[in-house]
């Protein structure tokens, strides 16, 4: 679709130049660790090497004898102030400092509170502890056994370590439809814990000034209003007022769903400026950050899809453990206490369906955030895509025909999903159909033939998932009771020029860029004249943040809302300049004329100019609009990804050939920004289904706690991504957009999973977990009497 | 200990501990923050700077064993109000996201392009390999290189 705006206006389908640029590539960002404030003291944190331990001693001496250090804050001295445990997301509660005892590796202890940074350091590294261990439940099937030890000891009453049960979907229909069921396939699929890594880790510099009795905090957190909110519910018993609050997300060096929840270091920090009066840094490393920060995934799923001898999918059956750590950390919205994973039905007009979770509490640090997907939608995709693949090669039917075969088709859009979602637009198979036509499908089945043939191993993957995103409609999504709209804020100045504030926050994704794109397609103001600023609480309008896909589909949305509500007064103001009736008006993007006399006109800026010096008698000066938008649904992305992978023999590697990702996210804003996305989900989504893992011994021990264990995909193995699109808008939203930052990386992992699996089924290899180490596939292929 | 060394051209002292780490003494005691620290064992690569124009992870380098040498940070990159070609080409490619391994991406490429001023897009991979970026999946950071290649091969 071409532009309606010049590229000098920049609105929509322009790839306008980042605005964020300029500042980052001079090194002139601001992130949380460049804020210092005078006198500002630093914070450290002594963390556990036990798993499971009573403390029984914690001994300061030594540590408060270190020339700079100025006290250790433990338990003990929050519990005076009812601080020492806090809520979580998810109702739940976590602790903030011990008092008994620590629940897993790396928990946080106490906190050292210095003048230096090494001086901190040093403190930790003085601070004793004493420890009894305790018996440790790293396994989640093993945590739900009768007999097992309770951990959460805290809670009365508490016998078991299951934490809650959740279903959905029709279970006498669906058990129904597999006694019925020609074929059926089953598998167990684990999708480990993983840590989203971003490069700049969490932290924050909280400045508690006590002559103006206010609390400004620097810090990494994609929802700042949210936090606001929860730090008042928190602590406003002993003052902090969320009046009294103002947090600032400065500029997020990456967030993933990392920074969404309030972790223990943020609230000691707060605690520490409160009680000393003086700024307080917490900044902590990539040890702390892997080892203790929230993961996500942890799934053990039991899946089993039923069809007819056609090919027809009848139902899908889910039951799955939920891994949860010690506490409940999720950042899922209230009622979804395992997320959106019932869009498990994927892309898929199937008629029956049942989905289980049950969440267990183990010996892990808490969790289940997102790894940059919308509430565990890589989950419920993975899941769907491997089962659909499964029962493909079990029919003997091409994975690819099976699918176009089984698809939701364009013309049942609107299309309730058995599981109750409706799914807004979608042409699964045109997606499907472009891939295979730019990666050429049936030359590479061909020269799969004949690789197999002379005993290679290459295997075709395919993966068409549908995402769900754009928490979401009030109706049903909250956090905490805050019901998950978002908010623009838009003042037109004299000039023409205009300032743009939003409720969410930026950590990568060129909000400052796209934002003002938006409303220069509306209003015809050039994006180059717009500003946009988020994440300061004292001067952005509430919202709740960006995580899960959501900025364009609720804060963009508000965007063209509030833009439409400045046109509305614009309309007037012109009318009355024109001398002509409002309905008499004509607009395109930064013009008003008469209708029939196109050269009486008045451009956006003759109107900007008349609101504050010629407005109409009887309106109020100024042109400004607020919008705080709940969607009436959410909007669903999707794609079809083909990927080509050669297996080592020798090794066990697996080499990603070639990967090509075709997405539909409806209407784009900038193309640039939305491939750069792609790019940047798909290496999140191939690290994980190859690298990443972090796992525990038996004693629970962390695998995987630094970047010499946690394989972070380099330059070097990263495949050269091959991108496209279809563009199928979303019916509801005001542009057309559905959000784009996450589909890649939900869709990527079971597209190489299934290149692995294609290429090994041959030699009766029906499921490989991942991540698909060399280790893991040597063995495999060592099984099946396979070597070099 | 005291430890001079020239920053982007700039002389400057200061008495420091023997192991504060030369990205401390750059990020807070000269205050520019443009290095950025991710990691602590050397495998993120934003703390990346020059040191007598070779890159260094200065996460992993004592600033005392700066001594009297020469350092580059991203901040000296800007010349007279002029762009270097790779910053140009970052901006130009979509070469960055959330901005924060761009500076050490940058210092490393600035090396690398001095030593291999036509290099093929594996030597770039390789050459970026101590280099993490989370959010761009390196394609856009390759093609930055490039455009910032035919740049310096062109006289600009």
């Amino acid at each position: 679709m071409a532009p309606k705006t010049s590229p000098e206006v920049g609105g929509m389908g322009h790839s306008v130049k980042r605005k964020e640029d300029p500042r980052f590539i001079r090194g002139r960002g601001t992130y949380v660790d460049d804020v210092v404030l005078p006198g500002m003291l630093y914070l450290d944190i002594v963390r556990s090497p036990f798993a499971h331990a009573k403390i029984r001693k914690i001994d300061a001496s030594k540590a408060t004898a270190i020339p700079g250090v100025l006290a250790v804050i433990t338990g003990e001295t929050l519990a005076k102030y009812n601080l020492h445990w806090m809520p979580t997301l998810m109702s739940d509660t976590q602790m903030v400092l011990p008092v008994e005892k620590v629940m897993y590796q790396a928990q946080e202890v106490a906190a050292v509170l210095a003048t230096s940074r090494y001086a901190a350091a040093d403190g930790v590294a003085a601070v004793e502890v004493e420890y009894e261990p305790l018996p440790v439940v790293v396994d989640p099937h093993k945590a739900l056994e009768p007999g097992a030890p309770v951990l959460r000891t805290d809670k009365k009453d508490k016998k078991d370590n299951h934490i809650w049960h959740w279903e959905w979907g029709n279970k006498a229909e669906t058990d129904r439809a597999f006694t019925e069921a020609e074929v059926t396939v089953k598998q167990d699929i684990y999708i480990p814990r993983i840590h989203v890594a971003s490069i700049e880790t969490c932290g924050c510099v909280a400045h508690f000034d006590k002559v103006e009795d206010k609390l400004t905090v620097w810090m990494t957190t994609q929802a700042p209003h949210a936090i606001r909110t929860v730090f008042a519910l928190v602590a406003g018993h002993v003052g902090l007022e969320e009046h009294k609050i103002r947090i600032i997300s400065p500029d997020i060096g990456g967030g993933f769903g990392g920074k969404v929840p309030v972790y223990p270091g943020y609230v000691i920090a707060v605690a520490a400026s409160v009680l000393t009066g003086k700024p307080v840094k917490w900044i902590e490393d990539r040890m702390e950050n892997l080892q203790a920060d929230s993961f996500a995934r942890d799934y053990h799923i039991t899946a089993e899809l039923a069809a007819r001898k056609d090919g027809t999918l009848t139902a899908l059956r889910i039951k799955t453990l939920a891994d949860h750590g010690y506490t409940d950390a999720a950042a899922n919205p209230s009622k979804f206490p395992a997320g959106l994973f019932h869009v498990c039905t994927g892309s898929y007009d199937l008629k029956a369906a049942h989905v289980e979770v049950d969440g267990a509490y183990t010996n892990k640090p808490p969790g289940g955030i997102a790894y940059r997907c919308s509430f565990r939608v890589t989950e419920a995709v993975h899941t769907i895509e491997r089962m659909t693949d499964l029962m493909a090669h079990q029919l003997g039917m091409d994975p690819a025909e099976f699918r176009m075969k089984n698809f939701v088709k364009p013309e049942q859009f609107p299309y309730k999903s058995a599981l109750g979602w409706e799914y807004d637009s979608g042409d699964y198979g045109g997606a499907l159909r472009k891939a295979m036509d730019m990666i050429g499908y049936a030359d590479l089945r061909r020269e799969q033939a004949e690789k197999r043939a002379r005993g290679e191993l290459m295997g075709i993957g395919i993966s068409s998932f549908t995402e769900i995103v754009g928490a979401g409609p009030s109706k049903h999504f909250d956090i905490l009771g805050l019901k998950m709209f978002d908010s623009c804020e838009i003042r037109v100045h004299p000039t023409g020029k205009a300032i743009a504030r939003f409720g969410t926050k930026s950590q990568g994704q060129g909000h400052e860029t796209t934002y003002a794109q938006i409303l220069a397609e509306e209003l015809g103001i050039p994006a180059k004249d717009i500003k946009v600023e988020e994440g300061d609480t004292d001067t952005a309008p509430y919202g709740l943040g960006t995580y899960a896909s959501r900025s364009t589909p609720v804060a963009g949305a508000a965007a063209a809302v509030a833009s439409r509500k400045i046109l509305d007064k614009a309309r007037k103001i012109a009318a009355h300049l024109l001398e002509a009736a409002p309905e008499d008006l004509v607009y395109e993007p930064g013009k008003f004329s008469v209708k029939g006399a196109p050269d009486r006109s008045k451009t956006i800026q003759d109107v900007a100019f008349a609101a504050y010096t010629n407005h109409p008698q009887g309106m109020e000066a100024g042109l400004e609009a607020v919008s705080y938008y709940d969607p009436p649904n959410l909007t669903y992305p999707f794609g079809s990804y083909i990927c080509v992978v050669d297996v080592d023999k020798g090794t066990g590697e697996v080499k990603v050939r070639r990967f090509v990702a075709i997405d539909d996210c409806g209407n784009i804003i900038n193309p640039m920004i939305v491939q750069g996305q792609v790019h940047g989900g798909l290496t999140m989504g191939f690290a994980p289904a190859l690298y990443e893992e972090i796992s525990y011994d038996e004693i629970g021990n962390v695998q995987g706690g630094s970047f010499i264990d946690y394989l972070l995909p380099t330059a070097v193995e990263t495949p050269k991504w091959e991108t496209g699109h279809t563009v199928t808008p979303s019916p509801h939203h005001p542009l057309g957009a559905k959000g784009v930052g996450e589909s890649a990386t939900v869709g990527a992992p079971a597209a190489i999973a299934n290149a692995v699996v294609d290429a090994l089924w041959h030699l009766g290899v029906r499921h490989v977990d991942i991540p698909i180490t060399p280790p893991k596939i040597w063995r495999l292929l060592r099984e099946k009497g396979v070597s070099e | 200990m005291l430890v001079k060394v020239a920053v982007n051209g700039e002389k400057h002292e200061a008495e420091v501990e023997p192991r504060l780490l030369l990205v401390h003494l750059i990020r807070e005691n000269l205050r520019l923050t443009g290095t950025h620290i991710g990691c602590d064992t050397s495998h993120c690569g934003a703390c990346t700077v020059l040191l007598d124009g070779r890159p260094v992870k200065s996460c992993t380098v004592f600033a005392v064993q700066a001594h009297g040498r020469e350092i580059t940070t991203v901040e000296g990159l800007e010349q007279d109000g002029k762009l270097h070609p790779l910053q140009e080409g970052f901006m130009a490619e979509h070469g960055l996201q959330c901005g924060y391994c761009t500076p050490g991406m940058l210092m490393t490429s600035v090396a690398f392009l001095k030593k291999n001023p036509k290099p093929t897009e594996d030597e770039i991979r390789r050459a970026i390999s101590g280099n993490l970026c989370r959010c761009t999946g390196y394609v856009n950071i390759v093609k930055a290189i490039q455009h910032a290649a035919a740049t310096l091969q062109g006289g600009g």
